[in-house]
């Protein structure tokens, strides 16, 4: 079972002196194989909610499990993407898609295999040798999210993955992404502050509450897409024109908009 | 635009020019004034008194060697003491960088012996180490380690911590973290670390020479002023300066190319 659980999750940071509730009473389980997108205003604690589920950030109160084990820290079983990319650049992009493999004590021949099929799923074959720097944004996210999905992880955790890049290129990774998971789904939790990338992408999207943050509303959007066939349409911009599309993003926005005032 | 005009910048043929005219005025100055007879020759040689004698110490040994041996020693001694103070400083700075406990053990220890300049080590130098190899070594790794431990310990210390977050969710372990992340991370300060060491560490040599060697540059020197040959003395103080500057340009030459290479500024 490779799912998220977060049990009563609350998260103070301290700031001279003071305590500043960052998460509160936050419960929600992300299932096997479920593609879960978190929005909010920002400062509502998404981040905080996927680096609680990375292991790079603990709760002051309650539980964060991943397959049914506790979260005690960072590992290769539950993939990062960052925002920035975080790509070393000093390491080619081979090198890079390489790192974590090397933690799971593969052989040689086997990485190699498992770096080839990566590169060829992501578009990135050729690009073997060039480093980050020589690379455009969108190809930067497609080396950071192959050096993730390489590990065939537990699960995959996102945060803002696309916010980094221009409209254009944004729009192409969240076709490829949207194409990635129907051939290999995932546990994935999804950060991002773009509702529409958020419906586009999720089959359930949780929607929380200024800081402290807290769930205000998980909408299944899952149902809806697969009742109106959004699936059989390739184009983004075509499956955003459906009426249920627009329905369950205006009422996303609404809820949005509360916290605004 | 400069907002003061002693600020504004100077052309290519303007700070040559300039720098010319000041080395001439300092050449000729000296030149006259040891023409002037007003003071003796023995302290003042003429310039070109000390040029003759340089070109002569390359054939006529001084003090048991000719000057080009006096300097491969002197050389050999900065290389050992470098070396040390380089495989030494910058492992341990990177592992300060990464280790709060080891920096907090270590930090407190350094500071205390900082200001304890390499000259200053000399004599406890000679006691321990005699004044063969292992004193002078000595010398010049008080001068030469500090800078590279240093620098080291800041690069790490200022490594994005994204791309060491992003090392540990892929599963790295402090090793790999401190070899495959601090340690590229933190090239072009390490190098920049290492020039600073390179040019104190040729410095504290010649200080240790001055008293505990046998061979050398500074050991030439000092059997100059025992013989009250001043023109010996300016010519080995020559020689430190064109070998000073010779190791400055070369780790500077390497210190670009590494920065080329990692892709540093793009």
């Amino acid at each position: 079972m490779s799912n998220i659980i977060f049990r009563q999750v609350s998260r103070q940071f301290e700031h001279g002196g003071k305590l500043f509730p960052a998460l509160a009473e936050f419960d929600l389980e992300v299932r096997d194989r479920e593609f879960v997108a978190i929005v909010g205003p920002s400062g509502c604690g998404k981040t905080t909610c996927l680096r609680l589920a990375a292991g790079l950030d603990f709760p002051s109160g309650g539980s964060v499990s991943v397959g049914g084990v506790e979260v005690r820290g960072p590992g290769p079983e539950r993939a990062v993407v960052f925002q920035q990319f975080a790509l070393f650049p000093w390491k080619t992009v081979a090198d890079n898609i390489e790192f974590g493999l090397k933690s799971k004590g593969l052989s040689a021949a086997e990485r190699q295999a498992r770096i080839a099929r990566q590169l060829e799923l992501m578009g990135l074959a050729g690009y073997e040798t060039a480093f980050p720097h020589q690379l455009s944004g969108g190809m930067q996210q497609r080396v950071a999210i192959a050096r993730a999905y390489v590990l065939d992880p537990m699960v995959l955790l996102m945060d803002e993955p696309f916010g980094a890049l221009d409209a254009q290129t944004r729009t192409l990774m969240q076709e490829e992404l949207v194409r990635l998971s129907r051939v290999n789904p995932r546990t994935v939790l999804f950060i991002t502050h773009a509702v529409e990338e958020a419906v586009y992408l999720a089959d359930r999207v949780v929607v929380m509450t200024r800081r402290p943050g807290r769930i205000r509303e998980i909408i299944d959007v899952r149902s809806v897409r697969e009742a109106e066939g959004w699936d059989r349409v390739e184009r983004i911009e075509e499956v955003m024109d459906q009426e249920s599309f627009v329905h369950l993003r205006t009422g996303i926005w609404k809820l949005l908009r509360e916290q605004q005032t | 635009m400069a907002p003061y005009p002693e600020q504004a910048e100077l052309s290519g043929r303007e700070f040559w020019t300039l720098s010319f005219l000041g080395l001439l005025m300092f050449f000729g100055a000296w030149s006259v004034l040891a023409l002037s007879g007003l003071m003796p020759s023995m302290f003042l040689p003429t310039p070109w008194a000390v040029a003759e004698r340089a070109v002569e110490l390359t054939f006529h040994p001084f003090a048991g060697y000719t000057i080009q041996v006096h300097l491969i020693s002197s050389i050999g001694r900065f290389l050992l003491g470098f070396g040390l103070a380089a495989a030494i400083g910058v492992p341990l700075g990177l592992a300060m960088g990464w280790f709060r406990w080891l920096d907090a053990a270590v930090t407190p220890l350094l500071e205390a012996v900082r200001f304890v300049a390499p000259i200053a080590w000399v004599p406890f130098a000679a006691l321990w180490f005699g004044t063969g190899i292992g004193g002078p070594t000595l010398i010049i790794f008080t001068g030469a380690f500090p800078p590279a431990l240093i620098n080291a310990y800041r690069g790490a210390r200022f490594v994005e911590p994204r791309l060491i977050e992003a090392a540990r969710t892929l599963g790295a372990g402090n090793w790999r973290i401190i070899v495959e992340v601090l340690l590229p991370a933190s090239v072009p300060s390490i190098v920049a670390g290492l020039r600073i060491s390179a040019g104190l560490g040729w410095q504290s040599l010649i200080g240790a020479e001055l008293i505990v060697a046998s061979s050398g540059i500074g050991y030439l020197m000092v059997k100059g002023q025992s013989s009250i040959s001043t023109t010996t003395v300016m010519s080995g103080m020559i020689a430190i300066g064109a070998v000073g500057f010779a190791i400055d340009v070369l780790l500077r030459r390497l210190q670009r190319r590494i920065e080329a290479a990692s892709g540093i500024g793009e």
